[in-house]
C-alpha cells in the first residue's frame, strides 16, 4: 500500500502493491506485444505463396479459329476466362436490354479495366473477354447465346445464365436486375498481341 | 489375481489420488433425473459418433494423400485397394451425417424441455459453439476428397467471406492461399480438419459436460431434482449415471449402430444425400456441377443465403440465423422449462420453427423447385415463387425468436402448474 512506502522505498517485509501492479502490467504488455508479433508469420503463411503468384502469370490465347457466336475457354490463374466472338445480331441486343440491367454503364470500376468501361465492355466490339465466374458465389455461368425465349427469361436476348442461383447476364456480362449476383462479370486485363492472338493478364501498352 | 488388481489400483491411487473421486463425480455419483426419455439418447450418441470419427479418421489419414493432384486418387485407392478401406471411409462419411442428425435432435430436445434456461445457459453456449465448430469441421472434411463438389463447395463457401466490407477480397485470397481453391487450400483444410478442429471439439465437449455436471441435467418435466433431496443429500428423483444410464445408453447405441450399419452396408451414399454424386468426379475448376448445393445438413442455412437476392444481406442473414440460437436463453424469458407445462403459443411456435427449418432444407436441397413445378405447372416462374416463399419462411424463422421474446416478456404465456417432482409414469 502507498502508506507503506517511505520516500519511494518500501519497508522491509511490506508488499509494494503499486510497484507489483506496474511490473505485472508492463510484463503483460511487453509479453502480449511479443506474442502478437509472433503471430504475424503464421498469418502471412496463409497468403498466396511465391509459386502461386508466379502461376498467376499472363497467358496467350489463339483467337483465329473462333467462329462468330462461338466461345473459347482459357484458364488464367485457375479461373475460366472466356473469349467470345460476338455476332452483329448479339451486339445489337446490348442497347435493348440496358433498362433491365443493374449496372448498364459499367459504372462499378472494380469489374473491368477502364479500357473496357464502354458500351460493349471490350477493346474491340466483337471480342468479349470475360472471367466466367458468377459474381454472386463464384459458380461458372452457362453460355446461352441464342436469342430465343428461355425458361428463366421469356425475353432472352443471349448471354449467361448461372445454374446455381439463377443469376442472368447479357452478352456483355452485365448483370440483370432481380437476381442474386451483385455486379457485372469481371473483365480481366488483356491486350491484342495481333489480330490472331490475345494476351490475358496484362494491360495494353499505355493503358493503366 | 484380485490382489494384483487392487495393489495396482492402490499404487495409482497413492500417486494420483484425484482420479477415483473424478470418476465417481462424473459416473457413479452423478445423479441424473430418473425420467429421461427417448430424446436423452442423443448426447451420448453424439460422443459415440465423435469417437467413431476420430478412430476412422486416424486410419483414413494413413492412406489419404492431401494435395490437389493426389487427394482424389488416394480416396479411390482407399475405396478400391486398401483392405476394408471402403468400410472405414463409409463409416467416416456416414458418421458425418449421423453426427448432424443426433446433434440436431439433441438441440431440439434442448428447445423442447428448456434445457438452455437458467442455470444451464453456459451448457447451451458451449453446445452451440460445438455446433459451430462442427460445421467448420464437416465443411473442411467435405473438401478433402477433392471431388468436383468439394472444389465448388469450397469456392462458394469461402466466397461468402468476400461479403466482409473492405477486406473481403483479400480475406478470400488469404483463406484460399491462391486465387482459387487450390493445393494450398486443400492442405490447410486437411491440417485444420485432422488436428486443429478436433482438438478444439474435444476440449469443448469436455467443457460442455463439465458445465452440465456442475448444474445437473434437466429432464422432460423441467423440474430441478436438486431441490428435493433425501437425508443423505441425494436427489429423490435422481439415479446414478453409472450403471443406470450407461446401460440405457448402451441400448440406444445398439439400435443406433443397427441403423448406421444398414446405411454403411446398403446405402452408403443414401441416394446422394450423404455423399453427393458430383463428388465422385474429380475437381475441375472450369466446369461447375449442374447444381452446387451443400450436403443435407447445411441446406437450411444455405437456403437462407439463397433466398435473399443481395449477397451481403444474404450472408448476414445466414450468420444471424445461427447466432440468434446462441441468444435463446436470453430471448426466452419464460420461467417454465418443459414444453409439457408451457403455453399453447410455445408449442405452436416451436412446431412452426421446426417445419420452417425443414422447408428451408428442402429449398437448399433444390427439392422445392420440383414441388413448385408440380403445383403451379411447368411454365411457372419457379425462382420467383421460391424466393417469395423463402421470404415467408425467413419471417417464420426469425419471427419465432421475436414471438418467443414478446410472448414471455409481456406475460402472454399461460403456463400449467409444474409438479414438485418428476412424473414417474410408474
Amino acid at each position: 500500500m502507498a502508506n507503506d512506502v517511505v520516500d519511494g522505498v518500501a519497508d522491509q517485509g511490506a508488499v509494494d502493491h503499486g510497484r507489483r501492479r506496474f511490473l505485472t502490467a508492463t510484463t503483460a504488455v511487453v509479453g502480449g506485444a511479443g506474442a502478437l508479433t509472433a503471430i504475424v508469420p503464421f498469418i502471412k503463411s496463409w497468403e498466396p505463396s511465391e509459386r502461386a503468384k508466379n502461376a498467376g502469370a499472363p497467358v496467350l490465347a489463339d483467337i483465329s479459329k473462333i467462329e462468330p457466336g462461338q466461345r473459347l475457354a482459357v484458364a488464367w490463374r485457375g479461373q475460366p476466362v472466356w473469349v467470345i466472338n460476338r455476332t452483329p445480331a448479339l451486339l445489337a441486343t446490348l442497347p435493348q436490354v440496358a433498362n433491365r440491367l443493374k449496372d448498364p454503364k459499367s459504372a462499378n470500376a472494380d469489374q473491368q479495366p477502364n479500357y473496357a468501361q464502354n458500351d460493349t465492355r471490350s477493346l474491340k466490339p466483337e471480342w468479349l473477354v470475360v472471367v466466367g465466374i458468377c459474381t454472386h458465389l463464384g459458380c461458372s455461368p452457362e453460355f446461352v447465346p441464342d436469342i430465343k425465349p428461355e425458361p428463366f427469361d421469356p425475353d432472352w436476348k443471349g448471354g449467361f445464365f448461372c445454374p446455381c442461383h439463377k443469376s442472368r447476364y447479357d452478352i456483355a456480362g452485365r448483370v440483370f436486375q432481380g437476381v442474386p449476383a451483385p455486379a457485372n462479370l469481371v473483365i480481366p486485363p488483356y491486350k491484342f498481341v495481333s489480330d490472331k492472338q490475345i494476351m490475358i493478364g496484362v494491360n495494353p501498352e499505355g493503358a493503366a | 489375481m484380485a490382489n494384483v488388481f487392487s495393489s495396482i489400483g492402490n499404487w495409482v491411487n497413492e500417486r494420483a489420488p484425484g482420479m477415483m473421486p473424478m470418476y465417481r463425480k462424473h459416473m457413479t455419483d452423478y445423479y441424473a433425473p430418473k425420467n429421461f426419455n427417448f430424446f436423452y439418447y442423443f448426447g451420448s450418441l453424439a460422443m459415440l459418433v465423435l469417437v467413431n470419427q476420430i478412430l476412422t479418421g486416424i486410419f483414413l489419414t494413413m492412406f489419404y494423400k492431401p494435395g490437389a493432384l493426389t487427394a482424389f486418387d488416394s480416396v479411390e485407392y482407399i475405396m478400391r485397394d486398401v483392405q476394408w478401406g471402403w468400410l472405414i471411409r463409409y463409416m467416416h462419411s456416414t458418421g458425418a451425417s449421423m453426427f448432424f442428425i443426433v446433434v440436431y435432435l439433441h438441440m431440439f430436445r434442448g428447445l423442447m424441455y428448456g434445457s438452455f434456461k437458467k442455470p444451464r445457459e453456459l451448457v447451451w453456449l458451449l453446445g452451440m459453439t460445438i455446433f459451430l465448430v462442427l460445421m467448420a469441421e464437416a465443411f473442411m472434411g467435405y473438401v478433402l476428397p477433392w471431388g468436383n463438389m468439394s472444389f465448388w463447395g469450397a469456392k462458394v463457401i469461402i466466397s461468402l467471406f468476400g461479403a466482409v466490407p473492405f477486406i473481403g477480397d483479400a480475406l478470400v485470397q488469404w483463406i484460399m492461399g491462391d486465387f482459387n481453391p487450390a493445393d494450398a487450400t486443400l492442405n490447410r483444410f486437411f491440417a485444420l480438419h485432422v488436428i486443429a478442429l478436433p482438438l478444439v471439439l474435444l476440449l469443448l465437449v469436455v467443457l460442455h459436460i463439465a458445465a452440465l455436471h456442475e448444474v445437473g441435467s434437466n429432464n422432460p418435466d423441467g423440474v430441478e431434482i436438486k431441490k428435493k433431496k433425501d437425508a443423505n443429500g441425494i436427489p429423490l428423483d435422481g439415479i446414478r449415471f453409472h450403471p443406470y444410464y450407461t446401460v440405457k445408453d448402451l441400448f440406444g447405441v445398439g439400435f443406433f449402430l443397427l441403423i448406421c450399419a444398414f446405411i454403411i452396408f446398403f446405402q452408403p451414399t443414401l441416394g446422394g444425400w450423404f455423399l453427393e454424386n458430383d463428388n465422385f468426379i474429380p475437381a475441375n475448376n472450369l466446369v461447375t456441377p449442374a447444381e452446387i448445393k451443400p450436403v443435407w445438413y447445411f441446406t437450411p442455412f444455405y437456403a437462407i443465403l439463397r433466398v435473399i437476392p443481395d449477397k451481403g444481406l444474404g450472408v448476414l442473414a445466414m450468420f444471424a440465423s445461427i447466432i440468434v440460437l446462441f441468444l435463446v436463453p436470453w430471448i426466452d424469458r419464460g420461467v417454465v422449462k418443459s414444453i409439457r407445462y408451457r403455453g399453447l403459443g410455445y408449442k405452436i411456435a416451436l412446431s412452426v420453427f421446426v417445419v420452417t427449418f425443414l422447408l428451408f432444407g428442402a429449398i437448399g436441397e433444390g427439392k422445392s423447385s420440383e414441388w413448385i413445378q408440380k403445383i403451379f405447372g411447368s411454365s411457372a416462374d419457379v425462382s420467383g415463387i421460391e424466393m417469395h416463399f423463402g421470404w415467408f419462411l425467413l419471417v417464420c424463422y426469425f419471427g419465432f425468436f421475436l414471438f418467443l421474446w414478446a410472448y414471455t416478456r409481456f406475460g402472454y404465456e399461460k403456463t400449467k402448474p409444474v409438479p414438485e417432482r418428476v412424473t414417474t409414469h410408474a
